[in-house]
């Protein structure tokens, strides 16, 4: 056990005056917004961690009359939260994190892809976005957001099935290359950022990159906003500093009977005790988009498998073979070994299949089916079969 | 130009080439099922993933471009084991129900599991979890979902080729599948039966509803008289099903093998194909007569052909305001059936009723539309049924006919005589072509003036394509068209046909007469002709077409000497009242879904 205290942060929900922070910026040039944020290491909030400055000036060197920034505000990551509290509290923050983005990236238009179980947001959006479309007319910079409404798929919170579905399209990812830095949204240079991202970036430039960098590791430099559930007694949401273990966090918001932690969601890693003081939580380690779960020695992790498994069987958009059938699989032959039907060694071929699907599924999401199906069955063989 | 190593062999392409093609040019062939030569890339099925060195995951080779310096390998053991697993999985959620299968020897699913999947299965078997059924109420195309293999390659032909997303993506995750609005059947959605989507499907998930039982137990009944006819298109792509090579004219062998099979009269869809264009030519000088002399503001200009009953449902669905504009002539097909039971019994000596009528088609639409009830001026149903070139292919091959050594045979007399004009309407641009050299010399007493009458604007695979005619030096009777310039225009495929309607609707086209086919090439990339299509196929297709035009002596259908003799007769004169009882009809409107 170790007694480091975690260290909390406050820079997302800050309350901060954000049209001073957009006039200071809207008379630099471009390059300079994107250098600061080149400067602070920021990488993407949504979990893929790409270097969010690098993706800007990948934008802004494209050259197109049309460009667009698109808020990835489609949270559905089982476990994830934040988005929704950030977009609750400080919704100013995220439309002038579009603004510097617009800025940056040279965009006229952005679009706020918003998750369809937060419809419940869309008055206060719709208020706040009228301000901030005043405040622009008001600077004389012309940048002006749509809010798109997704439908309840989680493949959409893939950027280019969600570029689809803001097209009108079924939500289907599309191949890539192209980047939605040189065709996105409308096959035009697109610059697609994550809720949390958008609000680093006000800060970033309120406080400077440096503020920013002193936080974190070498890999995960500042904070993150994590939402924790699951066998503990602090659920919640909360901003720390990158760089911790999971020991570290299981000390603070275990149960004290946490016997893994799903870090990143049903697409991410299942990290087991024994790994919990050499696990970082970061992208030297495990990235997360802010999903923790915890479970304590109550639960079953055969029934945890399961419940992920279920939830990317129905979740996959089922164009490629690798995620349609392979979730399928997965799925099926777990069942079928639980009840004896396939011998233990079926498992083998199961964690071969999730290894196929990690290299050859399409998009992110049928990538990733593959984690937290040899994470949770390397280390916890014996639930899965008996 | 860009270079890069496959399996470590140097090769150099234009930019935006990709992995697929640069591997075809060093002769590595790399699997693919969701690609299409005709379509988009999807990139879905992950047959063709490769490495790259160096990169994490693999990339689907069938839609990455090459890069500089790109080291690619087709066959490393991590190409191998994702691709064996694909395979496996693909053929765990498939209804491999092989020797029963329509596709069998013909499934492209098949030919990899042959290469890949020799042994045990992997996997856990999930076609018995699902609940299919098949959707047999299309009198044209069956669908069965147990065989499909979501390769989307239909739901592409249907939006891209044809316009007409009749086939769409539906549910998501393990109950994904190809669906139509609603989950209704095909026979009761937008669908046109035009069956592009059958000749791209890899599997027998979508095929022809097949009629061979009922064309046996026809022939085969004493009592029956079995007249069959056969489109043009049929005799340049018949040969490819038979083990000949695409654009061979098997025109004489076809007739032959049809003979042996036990038809009672081989005759031919072309004879209709020559008659179409005396009463269609015929309507088009009438209701140009009706617009430029009497003045009458009522005429629908431009007038549409008729021939391709896909294009028949498919403005009866999307542009029906524009169904007075469509020819009122019935399709050479049911022409041909009208006649069969009246002119051709009358003369044979022939109950009708003991006369069944089989038609042998490039196409499926046409089993759809032998069903119509507009086809039945015979008093019975004129056509009985109708056939595709594959079917034929199957019938020549069940009854053991050695089809290559096959001596060629005349078309049995009486409905069995055509000209050129006649077998070009098996080519998009054909029923223009052959309208014209009609017309023309039905107004100006000379031929068209081009050379060896070869109307060569209005042929071609441009999808849409214009040509002017300028009439000059009328005959008396016809001096009202004088100095005129004859404004035709050819559309091909469905998504051409929706454009230039469209442009008809908002006035951005000017033009007389308008030659629609639903198909891809016209007739001879029809939704019944042998499969694999595209480009380089209907290419070969269309120039053998041309060349059996050129091959014959009567190049004009009003030159057809059955022709003349039926209006002597039977018919009266074009567009006369028996015709026009027998021959003509009129469509109506479809709901848009």
């Amino acid at each position: 056990m170790t007694n480091i205290p975690i260290k909390r942060v406050d820079l997302i929900f800050e309350k901060v005056l954000c049209k001073e922070i957009f006039e200071k910026i809207v008379n630099s040039s471009p390059e300079e917004v994107t250098q600061a944020i080149i400067d602070s290491g920021l990488k993407g909030r949504g979990g893929a961690g790409f270097p969010t400055g690098l993706k800007w000036q990948f934008a802004a060197r494209e050259k197109s009359e049309d460009k667009y920034i698109v808020c990835n505000a489609d949270e559905g990551e089982p476990g994830t939260f934040k988005d929704r509290q950030i977009l609750d509290e400080v919704p100013e923050k995220v439309f002038c994190g579009m603004a510097i983005a617009s800025k940056a990236v040279g965009a006229k238009k952005g679009y706020i892809y918003l998750r369809g179980e937060y419809k419940f947001l869309v008055p206060k959006l719709e208020q706040k976005m009228k301000e901030f479309h005043d405040f622009m007319k008001e600077i004389g910079h012309d940048f002006e957001v749509i809010l798109r409404m997704g439908s309840g798929a989680y493949i959409c919170g893939e950027e280019s099935a969600l570029f689809e579905s803001i097209e009108g399209k079924r939500g289907e990812p599309r191949n890539k290359p192209p980047y939605p830095t040189t065709a996105g949204v409308f096959d035009k240079p697109t610059c697609i950022n994550n809720v949390e991202t958008l609000v680093y970036t006000v800060m970033i430039l309120k406080y400077g990159a440096t503020h920013f960098k002193d936080l974190g590791t070498k890999d995960s430099r500042g904070s993150k906003v994590f939402s924790v559930s699951g066998d503990t007694p602090k659920a919640g949401i909360y901003e720390l500093e990158l760089g911790m273990t999971v020991g570290e966090f299981v000390d603070e918001f275990g149960d004290g009977d946490t016997k893994s932690v799903q870090v990143g969601g049903a697409a991410g890693f299942c990290v087991p005790r024994k790994r919990f003081q050499d696990t970082i939580i970061g992208f030297e380690g495990v990235p997360t988009g802010g999903s923790m779960k915890l479970f304590n020695s109550s639960r079953s992790m055969y029934n945890v498998m399961h419940n992920y498994l279920d939830f990317f069987n129905e979740e996959s958009c089922g164009q490629c073979t690798p995620c349609r059938v392979g979730c399928q699989q997965l799925l099926k032959g777990i069942e079928a070994v639980k009840r004896g039907e396939k011998s233990s060694k079926y498992l083998e071929e199961l964690e071969k299949l999730a290894s196929t699907m990690k290299v050859a599924a399409k998009c992110g999401l049928g990538q990733s089916v593959g984690n937290a199906f040899n994470s949770i069955v390397n280390n916890f063989r014996e639930e899965i079969i008996y | 130009m860009v270079k890069l190593s496959i399996n470590g062999l140097l090769v150099e392409v234009p930019e935006g080439t990709t992995i697929l093609e640069a591997a075809k040019k060093l002769n590595f062939r790399i699997p693919t099922l969701c690609h299409h030569d005709d379509l988009c890339v999807a990139g879905n099925c992950r047959v063709c993933v490769v490495e790259q060195l160096g990169g994490k995951a693999l990339i689907a080779a069938c839609g990455a471009p090459v890069a500089e310096g790109m080291q690619i390998l087709t066959n490393s053991i991590k190409v191998r084991t994702a691709r064996k697993h694909v395979i496996e999985l693909l053929l765990s959620e498939h209804n491999a129900d092989c020797t029963k299968c329509y596709k069998n020897g013909q499934c492209e699913l098949q030919l990899l599991a042959n290469e890949f999947s020799v042994g045990d299965h992997i996997f856990l078997d999930l076609i018995h979890h699902k609940d299919y059924t098949i959707d047999r109420y299309s009198p044209s195309i069956q669908k069965d979902d147990s065989k499909c293999i979501r390769c989307q390659r239909c739901v592409r032909t249907c939006q891209e080729l044809q316009g007409v997303n009749a086939l769409t993506v539906a549910y998501k995750g393990e109950n994904q599948k190809i669906s139509t609005f609603f989950d209704h059947s095909m026979s009761e959605v937008i669908c046109t039966n035009c069956g592009q989507c059958i000749n791209r499907c890899p599997t027998g998930a979508l095929v022809e509803r097949t009629y061979l039982d009922e064309v046996w137990d026809a022939i085969l009944d004493p009592e029956k008289h079995v007249v069959v006819q056969t489109a043009p298109a049929v005799r340049v792509g018949l040969g490819e099903d038979l083990g000949l090579n695409a654009g061979e004219r098997v025109t004489g062998k076809m007739v032959a093998a049809l003979k042996r099979l036990g038809f009672d009269s081989v005759l031919d869809t072309d004879f209709t194909a020559d008659l179409t264009i005396m009463e269609e030519g015929t309507e088009l000088l009438t209701r140009l007569k009706k617009a430029l002399v009497d003045k009458d503001e009522s005429v629908a200009l431009p007038m549409t052909t008729s021939c391709s009953p896909g294009w028949i449902k498919f403005i009866e669905h999307t542009f029906p305001e524009y169904l007075p504009n469509v020819s009122t002539c019935k399709s050479p097909q049911q022409m041909f059936g009208a006649l069969a039971k009246t002119y051709y019994t009358k003369v044979r000596e022939l109950d009708p009723k003991k006369v069944v009528t089989v038609s042998i088609m490039p196409c499926t639409a046409k089993k759809y539309e032998a069903d119509r009830p507009e086809m039945r001026s015979s008093g019975q149903k004129d056509v009985d049924f109708v056939l595709t070139t594959r079917e034929l292919a199957r019938m020549v091959r069940q009854a053991g006919i050695d089809f290559t050594e096959m001596k060629e045979d005349k078309y049995d007399s009486l409905m069995g005589e055509s000209t050129g004009a006649a077998v070009i309407f098996g080519a998009t641009g054909g029923v223009m072509e052959a309208a014209l050299r009609t017309a023309y010399e039905i107004v100006t007493g000379r031929e068209v003036p081009f050379e060896n009458l070869n109307i060569t604007p209005v042929r071609g695979f441009e999808g849409i394509r214009q040509a002017t005619v300028k009439i000059e030096g009328c005959l008396d009777e016809w001096k009202f068209l004088e100095g005129v310039e004859l404004k035709c225009a050819v559309a091909h495929g469905l998504t051409n046909a929706r454009e230039i309607m469209q442009a008809v609707k908002d006035g951005k086209i000017d033009v007389h007469f308008i030659e629609v086919m639903a198909c891809p090439g016209g007739c001879l990339g029809g939704g019944g002709q042998p499969i694999p299509t595209n480009q380089e196929i209907r290419q070969k297709r269309a120039d053998a077409i041309y060349d059996e035009d050129m091959s014959l002596t009567l190049r004009k259908s009003h030159e057809n000497p059955e022709v003349q003799e039926i209006y002597r007769d039977f018919l009266g004169e074009p567009n006369g009242h028996k015709s026009h009882e027998l021959l003509h009809t009129h469509y109506k409107e479809r709901e848009r879904f």
